[in-house]
């Protein structure tokens, strides 16, 4: 038995030490919102929080991350700016690697709430879009880095 | 690519009567059995369905992989239906004819950038139909002239009075009422939702984590499978040892498939562990040490002997033999996977009376039937439910139906239902891909750097052969997606020939966006920006004065110039380019600027 704490949520789950946390929350927790991408984090679409950090589940051992406060997109509030923003630029196409961009866009604006479209770009470069959605993943950060400055919740 | 596919007779006079004659203006009552929808809901059409609690579904028989049918389409309907746009719904259609291509023919599909101009015509007359139907009702309901009556936003007004009704009070009535024949459209100054900025209506589900794509379904007892492919195209199984593969914890059943091994276990990863511990002996067969260099030597020779000819006009050799200039180059470019980010998958619950199949597809006629021929069964008995794609770029067109029924042969094999899940290795190494091209091209000048002959000798496999489109898009050896973008430059040049060689190579090949264009636009692009230099002209002033016989494409370009302030002084170290193309019915000019920035 593994404990888990995932979006303020505890379980116990019964898996192998190392299955990757990715597969956790996909398959055991029923949390499909955390997308299987590449499986060797180079993709980002698998990215969740651990203890508020960005961090590519596909290649967490579950074990890693047990005990620890674990964030899904499913825990990030709708009305959270980087959610308002997004649906303000209409970001997504396909939609396949939204969540773990806002997953880590989340992570990158509570480090460094006003980046620079270079800061941008350093910190985004592993999330990879195929459908090309970049500019606009760019111009919504600086919209919700700006909406967070002006008060909006975080 | 425009696919047009040949038809039989009979299913030509289907299509027709449905695109032509009434677009099946009937009530269809399954859709009421299928949604278990309250009685008394409107549904005009295949394409509407309104409820007693105002709410408008439309039923979207495009895939959504990110281009935004499912906005595209509900407001091309909501224009004419006079909706209120706050209350429109979308639904992913099942199979039925009434969703069948206008254009291609008897199948359900999406791609080749036709989904909006093949379902304009139709998706109007659905929405403007189902508006008179309403209209009629609320007449009918005050015994009043349905002249005097409109809808608008949601409602129906008699004008100039206070009677008014919203769409869901008029449901029950409105399903009386007979289906127009003669339907007004509206012009283009009247519309409210065409041409306007509109929010996607999908964007909220996909930020948040909600929309679900294939990878996403969960069925009540559902296993999960992947599946060991010879690592060789042609290649078949000879024989497998599965002891430490059965070993695995969570692995239920090693199943041997005509694609492979089929691992089928609790969980994905159970599958995956399983499938490493699997020892395999393949028959690589025929293409066994095959590589890529003794290939490209291949194209290389063939591309210097003559091939079936696409176009022909004055005399190419000729004119290159006589000219002042005469320059050449080779381009090459690979195979690509299409690489969607979500990887393929399927889910299939394959039971004695019937089967669901969930999965995100852009051509559910062939998958359903190719289902249907794996399982047994008849096609009605398949169900196709259509998720989101993440992603599809032509992939998930596949014209044998690839990753559908070899999840069906998944399926039958194990019997209960199945995930048969791709990995990011296995859709990179799975084929399908963008044929790699080896092009030839020349080109004569003469002393007034004027352009006077043009040859391109193309060399790549046809996607098009051994497919049911092979019919309508190979004539006399030239499979027109292998050469549009070249065939068919805009430039003007008196002397010009276009051929094609299709080696024939046992490595899948597909569609893939873009498809010929990916290749075409390229070298076409690069080579006249060569015969330019050649010339000592300024590649715009080149382009455009090849363009005499296309004005359209020429004041184009003349507009992208000035608006990019063409020749105006540049930094140091910055560049400018700029190059024309022309493909699915579309223009395309592109300008760029840069600097070594780009290239660090
Ligand atoms: S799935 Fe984890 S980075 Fe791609
Ligand atoms: S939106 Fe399709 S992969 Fe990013």
């Amino acid at each position: 038995m593994i404990s888990l704490d995932v979006n303020g949520k505890k379980y116990d789950v019964d898996v192998s030490p190392d299955v990757p946390l990715l597969w956790v929350i996909r398959e055991h927790l029923g949390l499909t919102g955390t997308k299987f991408g590449c499986g060797i984090a180079q993709c980002g679409a698998c990215t969740v929080h651990i203890n508020g950090k960005a961090k590519r589940s596909c290649r967490t051992p579950v074990k890693d991350a047990a005990g620890k406060k674990i964030t899904t997109i499913e825990g990030i509030p709708e009305d959270h700016p980087v959610i308002k923003s997004w649906i303000v630029d209409d970001v997504p196409q396909c939609g396949y690697c939204q969540p773990g961009q806002i997953m880590s866009v989340v992570a990158l604006l509570k480090e460094n709430p006003a980046p620079t479209d270079k800061d941008i770009d350093d910190f985004m470069s592993g999330n990879l879009c195929r459908c090309g959605t970049y500019q606009r993943v760019r111009r919504s950060i600086h919209r919700a880095s700006k909406m967070m400055a002006e008060g909006g919740k975080s | 690519m425009s696919v047009i596919i040949n038809i039989s007779r009979r299913d030509f006079l289907k299509t027709g009567a449905m695109i032509g004659g009434g677009l099946m203006l009937g009530v269809f009552p399954r859709f009421e059995e299928a949604y278990g929808e309250s009685a008394a809901a409107f549904v005009p059409n295949a394409f509407i369905r309104i409820g007693t609690d105002d709410i408008v579904t439309v039923i979207v028989n495009k895939s959504e992989m990110g281009q935004g049918v499912y906005t595209s389409i509900p407001m091309v309907v909501a224009e004419e239906l006079e909706a209120d746009w706050s209350k429109v719904r979308i639904e992913p259609a099942p199979v039925d004819p009434a969703y069948n291509h206008t254009v291609w023919g008897p199948i359900q599909g999406t791609g080749g950038s036709t989904s909006t101009w093949t379902t304009w015509d139709q998706l109007r007359k659905a929405g403007a139909a189902a508006r008179m139907m309403l209209v009629q009702a609320a007449a009918e309901t005050w015994s009043v002239d349905p002249l005097t009556c409109r809808a608008e936003n949601g409602f129906v007004i008699q004008t100039g009075t206070d009677k008014k009704l919203s769409f869901g009070k008029l449901t029950e009535k409105a399903a009386q009422m007979n289906v127009p024949q003669d339907i007004p459209l509206k012009k283009p100054e009247e519309y409210k939702l065409i041409g306007k900025p509109i929010k996607r209506l999908d964007t909220p589900d996909k930020s948040m984590g909600k929309a679900v794509f294939g990878i996403d379904v969960k069925r009540p007892d559902m296993l999960t499978a992947v599946v060991a492919r010879c690592p060789v195209f042609g290649g078949k199984l000879k024989s497998f040892d599965d002891k430490k593969a059965q070993a695995v914890k969570g692995v239920k059943s090693i199943v041997q498939i005509p694609t492979g091994v089929a691992v089928v276990a609790d969980n994905f990863w159970a599958a995956k562990l399983g499938r490493d511990a699997l020892e395999i002996v393949w028959d690589e067969g025929p293409l066994s040490g095959f590589d890529t260099k003794k290939q490209r030597e291949e194209y290389a020779s063939l591309s210097k002997t003559p091939g079936a000819v696409a176009r022909k006009e004055g005399d190419a050799e000729a004119a290159l033999a006589g000219a002042k200039k005469r320059i050449s180059a080779e381009y090459e470019v690979p195979y690509l996977a299409h690489a969607t980010m979500e990887p393929l998958n399927a889910v299939v619950d394959f039971r004695k009376d019937g089967c669901d199949i969930w999965t995100g597809t852009q051509f559910q006629t062939i998958d359903r039937n190719s289902a249907a021929e794996v399982l047994g069964l008849k096609q009605e008995q398949v169900k196709i439910h259509t998720t989101y794609l993440g992603g599809g770029f032509g992939r998930r067109a596949n014209p044998h139906s690839d990753f559908v029924s070899e999840a069906a042969h998944v399926a039958k094999a194990v019997k209960k239902p199945v995930k048969v899940m791709w990995t990011r290795e296995d859709d990179i190494k799975g084929g399908y891909y963008r044929p790699m091209w080896y092009d030839r091209m020349a080109a004569g000048l003469d002393e007034s750097g004027n352009l006077t002959g043009w040859k391109h000798t193309i060399v790549g496999q046809s996607i098009i052969a051994g497919t049911a489109f092979e019919n309508a898009l190979v004539k006399e050896s030239i499979d027109e997606t292998s050469v549009e973008g070249a065939q068919d430059i805009p430039y003007d040049v008196p002397n010009i020939i276009v051929d094609l060689h299709s080696p024939k190579y046992p490595i899948p090949v597909q569609w893939w966006r873009s498809v010929g264009h990916s290749h075409t636009a390229f070298v076409v692009e690069t080579f006249i920006d060569e015969a330019a230099y050649a010339a000592g002209k300024d590649p715009y002033e080149f382009r455009r004065g090849l363009l005499s016989k296309d004005p359209r494409t020429k004041a184009l370009l003349e507009l992208v110039s000035q608006k990019a302030g063409w020749g105006s002084p540049l930094p140091k170290g910055r560049g400018r380019g700029i190059a024309v193309h022309k493909s699915f019915r579309r223009d395309y000019i592109q300008r760029r600027e840069s600097g070594p920035e780009q290239f660090s």
